[in-house]
């Protein structure tokens, strides 16, 4: 290695943010106890669980079904959700026919209010890539076989709507309540990469 | 613009790797680029627009080779840089080494966002062909429907247009309808395509054309 490359060698990605937040807070752009206010947000209190409970809620409640399907983003209100990335909510039902899978093939767009920050393979390459192109081979490869006689629909989050995916209530579950049946409720089903 | 983070339909990736009882983050670096980030949003540091962009112009290997936040982190340094927020000097004196930032914008500052759009020019079933053009700049118009006809299937309420909000000098921006279009898979992907597959892709209004 050259001494130029050797001097344009990345610092370590750790002190570039730590480079970055020190200039943005001391430059007064960002105030240091909002960074851990956010952080600590979407650890413990945003997550995957929200979405479940507005499935269960729909899978229990015809009346709310119909108004989630109607109007996403009014119906998770009711449940005390929205905010950002959950500005215009549109849920998708997963039907013996139609079986729904949600990309952002630009970026990594996600319904944050009901199912917190994606996970890494939402935002690779791989997935974005091929789930447009190959969807039934990729939720395959996911260990999700999606049969034959159903269209598989591919909902790219390319503007301000973030989807949901409602999955198809399992057979057997007609003894549970709401609260149980939001424990069966995954993230990946809600995503469309599982069935439930 | 034809960036490397317009991945749709893109050949050559490798099988999704799922990682099993994922970490919210993976590291506390993560955790507060996050978060500085969203703090900076909410100061009004820049509008989404504005980001995305940053980040749609890093190198296109360093955008392949990076972790995520990675991504986050050099579109937020590169805007604040430009807008002279911070300075590089600084960030790389901080950092104690090189700090790369993502490309200049290749687009022309946009000197007029233009006026709302309130009604929309489309309706449920109209077939519509997407603009063929290619974008310098920011644009939410993927190339993997660029020039394909489908069907609206949703017409949603005026949005922010992020072409233009990407592109003023002061964020501002023209509100424009948005439709949920649906595709077969064929049109898209010719004989290569999945039988029994549709694509639905939210588009602004001035990406769309009648189909003749």
């Amino acid at each position: 290695m050259s001494e130029h490359d050797h001097a344009h060698t990345p610092a370590p990605v750790e002190r570039r943010a730590e480079a970055v937040e020190g200039a943005l807070v001391d430059g007064g752009h960002v105030r240091p106890q909002d960074v851990e206010t956010f952080a600590r947000l979407y650890e413990d209190e945003i997550g995957p669980m929200n979405g479940a409970r507005v499935v269960a809620k729909a899978w229990v409640d015809p009346d709310y079904r119909e108004r989630l399907l109607a109007d996403g983003t009014a119906a998770i209100a009711e449940l005390g959700f929205g905010g950002p990335e959950g500005g215009y909510l549109i849920a998708v039902e997963n039907t013996e026919a139609v079986h729904n899978v949600v990309v952002c093939t630009l970026c990594s767009c996600y319904p944050w209010p009901l199912l917190g920050l994606p996970p890494d393979w939402y935002k690779s390459a791989p997935y974005r890539s091929r789930v447009v192109r190959e969807p039934r081979a990729v939720l395959a490869e996911m260990g999700c076989e999606v049969p034959d006689d159903v269209e598989i629909r591919v909902w790219d989050s390319t503007a301000e709507t973030r989807y949901l995916v409602v999955p198809q209530r399992p057979a057997g579950t007609d003894g549970l309540d709401e609260q149980a049946l939001a424990g069966l409720v995954t993230r990946d089903s809600m995503i469309g990469v599982a069935r439930l | 613009m034809d960036g490397i983070h317009d991945l749709g339909g893109r050949e050559g990736f490798g099988p999704v790797v799922v990682e099993a009882d994922e970490p919210v983050f993976h590291a506390d670096w993560e955790r507060r680029v996050w978060g500085m980030a969203m703090a900076a949003f909410a100061g009004g540091v820049c509008n989404g627009g504005q980001f995305r962009h940053s980040i749609e112009r890093m190198d296109p290997v360093h955008y392949l080779s990076s972790r995520y936040y990675e991504h986050w982190l050099t579109g937020l340094a590169t805007w604040t840089v430009e807008r002279g927020l911070v300075d590089h000097a600084e960030l790389e004196r901080r950092a104690g080494g090189a700090f790369p930032l993502s490309r200049p914008v290749l687009a022309p500052v946009v000197a007029d966002p233009g006026q709302d759009v309130e009604s929309p020019r489309f309706a449920v079933g109209d077939r519509v062909r997407v603009r063929a053009t290619s974008h310098r700049g920011h644009t939410r118009a993927p190339q993997f429907v660029r020039g394909r006809g489908g069907v609206v299937v949703r017409v949603d309420r005026p949005f922010p247009m992020p072409d233009v909000e990407a592109h003023t000098a002061d964020g501002r921006t023209r509100r424009e309808p948005v439709y949920c279009v649906r595709f077969d898979a064929g049109e898209l992907w010719g004989d290569s395509a999945e039988p029994g597959a549709v694509v639905c892709v939210d588009l602004w209004e001035s990406y769309l054309e009648e189909a003749g």
